[in-house]
């Protein structure tokens, strides 16, 4: 597998990580119910089929996570960018 | 007597390169260019192997890389390699081979009694036999199969030889140097386009090395040597023989397999056995061409059987006629030329026997020619002797001979089109399955897409290869269409001779008879997935590259289905065996797991340390001061020397984080259990890291060294870890925060001087302007100083160990000399450097949480550190770790324990029980996690977590070992054993 990194270019996946699904947002500590929220934060998935966000770390490179954009039933890859919104617009 | 079936002349063998080898201890020649195969076709060997599950003879079914009989073992000690296909065994002087699957020997096999047994090793033996009673499988069943199953034998020894791995890039890969091939390459080649073509032989060419052809107005071998002259005078192509493309990846990426030194004894030096690449390729074009089909029918695996092609190839490339009295068996226009080549070679053709009973093509030579008719049977015994066949109007007779030339139409090579999920589909027309859904950038060519004809692969090669570089933007010139000479290819296939007497083979490798699968039918097994599992058809070593379509007719023919409604399974990676080794390359020993060595390590290493690994690093263990003294009694005396005196320890492998930024504090807030944003300029604080999901991940010391530069540091298993968590805390979770922080690790040597004498020791290296007081630097003070006349310094007032202790951090560069000056400025006062042992003896004593207990199941609340966790402020982890399952009564908590005997040796794993209670997981009361043996309490103590643990301090249990099988009486007591008010840390 091959994967873009917005930085590095098209890199071999032996050097990325994989974190798991892309766009969670880290729940607000005082909610009422953040316990609640914080379970689903960390164990509830999509898991999809199909066409998902997904983190990996270019751990053997520079070090960015990133956010690709992947399908989980052909790997077929249709974007990469920084996970950061500030990198992403520095680099824009 | 020598080489009794070699041709007098021609073959692209080299006679004068004669070649001497031994298969089965017994000698034989043979030529550079021969296989091992047509080597010992060429001294009339016929029986080779011995079947897998009826240990039946079997000779060599064909001249390439399908070959499911002829496996042996190649080479002797630990080069050997079991179940080496002699048909592409390159043969080399002094080349050794053994046969397997036989004992005592090839031609008296006691095996073969298993023929007698077949009905007991039919379709499912494996499911029905050797089910119950369970108890059953370790000690009988298992041996059992594996001692009958016997293909081949593991080397003895490490492989002495070496295997790289290698990356290569292109436009186009060209797989297979057949004709479609070459002309794919050629075209694309022209354009200017990056192309590499591989082909899995030492030779390109393919078929065209083994069928005499005409290709414009050349002969089609000087049509192959002037295209590889060509594509060899060009910068842009590479061509790479003897490698097989053994797998279809994701993105272009395909994995190719180079047998750079198979073909010799013994490599050159320095140079690999094998390559394994990943060829990143931007266009790839299919050219593996096609498999010839076996027919099935009664003992049709008797050796002197052979595929049509494969007798041409030892005729025509090598030189050798593999036997001389043959009976054709064909359903295709084929047969004919193989017999055609067969009288060319001075060969007797004794019949043709063609199952088309409209058969148009005619014989020549005279040769008894029988349409309509069948092969019922061989017989004989380890070679044919003669066939029983019958007619078309259902007479049979004896046919002599001694050798039988299949020919059933040939299927296309699509292996390589299912690796990524394609699912070829059945075509009516050519009867064979073709490629279905293709993976990206690739296309197929020639024989592999059906094409069989030589005019028509070359086509398909000249424009896939120039629509591929195309497609990318390069410019291939038109190629004229060369003539060829005419072929008849007409085929109707007979899947199996249904009126055969005796075993008919279908899976030749596994031994699965057209019985088996009309068995697995019987019994349900319709689906072919079902069926290939069942029967094992096409699950050994050659996926059934011979055999499967055969069976898949079979199912259909007894389920009453066309082959399109039957399916086949798919092939997945890889094409041909691929040696473990060679996917390691040189990730193997040390070169997988690298050793990292810290800057003091030679010092250590002449004070005779024992080392130890922790991660990749190597740490003293322990520094005996005689030969004979043992690690305990090491230990004791370091951790003695340390408390009584003073003592040094290489903590450089401590995980070093610097982090800069005005939002430094904010950011530690989050990560770390407690608060950091308070600390003072000059203070170092311990901190706690949970995960998200609530559990400790990690701990460590941070120090403020200036308003906004702080440096962390974690454990040394621990450090890549957080390193890879603070960055996705920093880039994904908090961007906004300004901080920066990157690994400092190896860039710091550091020791921990500890002991009553440890500021009398650190006092001789300070620079004097640097006041080390107890007032002006006391307990967890740090600060940037200077040492031996201005060598730059970092000092942190901790302790790991619970004395008075300072961790001294230098530039790694000046790591060997600080250890070396430490040691000398501490000897007035009797220093000792200690060892892990003794570190971790110390933190036990001291109740310190280290790997044992950090071990991701445990939450701060479970190691007693409640009160690191701010009850101010959120952090990663403390909702999650708050969960009411996270704070029931019941939930084991830590303590330490200590044995009623005070010699008994504790166990890190033992699980605690109550007096008199059962060992089950209902009265489980947790484990022990460290233990030591204490010189100061002259105990052996530990840690563990115990339910209840806190509230049961004083309670006598059981710590029960099961896997060493010890049993000690234990007290819960405080985990702090030694100086439980810290009064000596802070002295
Ligand atoms: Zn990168």
């Amino acid at each position: 597998m091959r994967i873009p990194c917005p930085f590095c270019g098209s890199r071999d996946s032996q050097e990325f990580s994989f974190l798991g699904q892309a766009g969670l947002k880290r729940p607000d500590p005082n909610a009422p119910d953040a316990q609640k929220q914080f379970h689903d934060y960390v164990h509830i998935r999509d898991n999809k089929a199909g066409v998902t966000k997904e983190l990996w770390l270019h751990a053997n490179g520079c070090r960015s996570w990133i956010t690709v954009t992947r399908n989980t039933l052909t790997h077929e890859i249709t974007g990469s960018e920084f996970a950061s919104p500030l990198t992403k617009e520095a680099a824009q | 007597m020598s080489q009794s079936h070699r041709l007098a002349k021609g073959g692209l063998i080299d006679r004068s390169k004669p070649l001497s080898f031994t298969f089965d201890g017994k000698t034989y020649k043979g030529y550079a260019g021969d296989t091992l195969a047509s080597a010992l076709l060429a001294n009339d060997v016929q029986l080779v192997a011995r079947s897998f599950k009826y240990h039946r003879p079997r000779g060599i079914l064909t001249a390439g890389s399908e070959e499911p009989n002829a496996l042996v073992g190649l080479r002797a000690g630990a080069r050997h390699e079991p179940n080496v296909r002699a048909t592409v065994a390159e043969l080399y002087d002094g080349l050794i081979a053994q046969s397997q699957n036989r004992w005592p020997s090839l031609a008296f096999d006691l095996g073969a009694v298993n023929s007698l047994l077949s009905p007991f090793f039919a379709a499912g033996f494996y499911y029905k036999t050797f089910m119950w009673p369970a108890s059953f499988w370790e000690k009988v069943y298992e041996p059992l199969i594996r001692r009958a199953a016997g293909l081949g034998k593991p080397p003895v020894g490490d492989d002495p030889d070496i295997y790289e791995k290698a990356f290569a890039h292109c436009d186009l890969l060209v797989i297979g140097a057949g004709s479609a091939g070459l002309a794919a390459a050629l075209a694309a080649a022209r354009s200017g386009a990056r192309v590499i073509l591989a082909d899995e032989g030492p030779m390109l060419g393919g078929r065209l090395l083994s069928d005499k052809r005409i290709i414009g107005n050349q002969s089609g071998l000087d049509w192959v040597k002037a295209t590889e002259a060509e594509l060899v005078s060009l910068p842009n192509v590479r061509i790479m023989p003897r490698t097989t493309i053994f797998g279809v990846y994701d993105h272009g990426v395909y994995g190719a397999l180079e047998r750079v030194n198979d073909h010799v004894a013994t490599p050159p030096a320095h140079e690999p056995r094998q390559r394994a690449y990943r060829i990143y390729a931007k266009r790839a074009v299919l050219a593996a061409g096609a498999i010839e089909r076996p027919h099935v029918f009664g003992n049709n695996d008797r050796p002197g059987v052979m595929l049509g092609s494969a007798m041409r190839t030892y005729i025509n490339r090598y030189a050798v006629v593999p036997t001389k009295r043959v009976a054709i068996f064909t359903s295709s226009d084929e047969g004919y030329a193989t017999a055609h080549d067969l009288i060319a070679a001075g060969a007797s053709v004794q019949a043709i026997i063609d199952t088309r009973a409209d058969a148009t093509i005619s014989a020549a030579h005279d040769i008894p020619h029988f349409k309509g008719a069948k092969i019922l049977r061989t017989l004989g015994n380890k070679q044919v002797q003669s066939v029983e066949i019958e007619l078309a109007d259902g007479s049979t007779r004896i046919l002599d001979c001694d050798g039988v030339a299949m020919s059933n139409g040939w299927n296309p090579a699509v292996h390589l089109t299912c690796h990524q999920g394609g699912r070829p589909v059945w075509d009516d027309k050519i009867n064979a399955f073709l490629p279905g859904n293709l993976p990206a950038g690739l296309s197929v060519a020639g024989a592999a897409q059906g094409h069989f004809g030589l005019k028509d692969t070359l086509a398909d090669g000249f424009r896939l290869g120039a629509s591929a570089v195309d497609d990318l933007g390069f410019k291939a010139p038109a190629i004229a269409m060369p003539d060829t000479d005419p072929e008849s290819l007409a085929h109707t296939p007979l899947w199996r001779v249904k009126t055969s007497k005796g075993k008919c083979f279908v899976d030749f490798q596994h031994d699965v008879t057209d019985t088996d699968i009309e068995l697995a039918n019987r019994e349900g097994f319709r689906s072919v997935e079902h069926m290939k599992r069942y029967t094992t058809l096409g699950m050994a070593t050659d996926q059934g590259k011979t055999s499967n379509i055969s069976g898949l007719a079979i199912l259909g023919e007894a389920s009453g289905r066309s082959m399109a409604e039957v399916g086949t399974t798919i092939f997945r990676p890889p094409y041909t065996p691929v040696a473990l080794g060679a996917l390691a390359g040189h990730h193997v020993h040390k070169g997988f797991r690298p050793t990292r060595l810290t800057p003091s390590h030679q010092w250590a290493e002449e004070q005779g340390a024992v080392f130890m690994e922790t991660g990749l690093w190597l740490r003293a263990q322990y520094f005996p001061k005689t030969k004979n003294e043992s690690w305990l009694d090491a230990m004791i005396r370091e951790v003695e020397i340390t408390r009584s005196k003073v003592g040094v320890c290489d903590v450089s492998t401590l995980g070093k984080i610097d982090l800069q930024g005005k939002d430094v504090g904010t950011f530690l807030d989050r990560v770390y259990t407690g608060t950091f944003s308070t600390l003072p300029v000059g203070k170092v604080r311990y901190g706690l890291m949970m995960r998200e999901d609530g559990f400790v991940q990690d701990d460590g010391t941070t120090a403020r060294l200036s308003e906004n530069r702080w440096l962390m540091t974690t454990t040394t298993a621990g450090a890549g870890k957080v390193m890879a968590h603070l960055e996705f805390c920093h880039q994904v979770l908090w961007p906004e925060l300004d901080i920066a922080f990157t690994s400092v690790t190896e860039q710091w040597a550091q020791y921990s001087i500890a002991g009553p004498h440890a500021r009398d020791v650190l006092k001789k290296l300070v620079d004097a302007r640097h006041d080390i007081s107890n007032e002006a630097f006391p307990y967890m003070a740090c600060g940037a100083i200077t040492i031996c006349n201005g060598i730059p310094a970092r000092l942190f007032r901790i302790s790991f160990s619970g004395e008075l202790a300072y961790e001294i951090g230098v530039p790694n560069r000046y790591g060997d000399a600080l250890i070396r000056a430490i040691m000398k400025a501490g000897e007035e006062f009797g220093i000792t450097p200690y060892g892990l042992e003794a570190l971790s003896t110390m933190r036990i004593e001291k109740g310190h949480v280290a790997g044992g207990e950090l071990n991701g199941q445990t939450t701060p609340r479970d190691l007693g550190l409640i009160k690191m966790v701010s009850q101010k402020k959120d952090c990663i982890g403390k909702h999650m770790s708050e969960r009411p399952a996270m704070l029931y009564p019941d939930r084991p908590i830590f303590v330490g324990l200590k044995p009623k005997n005070p010699k008994s040796k504790l166990t890190g794993g033992a699980h605690f029980l109550d007096k008199g209670a059962k060992p089950s997981l209902e009265n489980d009361l947790g484990h022990m996690m460290s233990v030591a043996y204490s010189p100061m309490l002259k105990s052996w103590i530990g840690l563990g977590i115990v339910k209840r643990g806190r509230e049961r301090i004083g309670d006598t249990i059981r710590a029960v070992d099961f896997v060493r099988g010890t049993e000690f009486e234990v007290e819960i007591c405080d985990p702090v054993f030694f100086d439980p008010q810290g009064e000596r840390l802070r002295g």
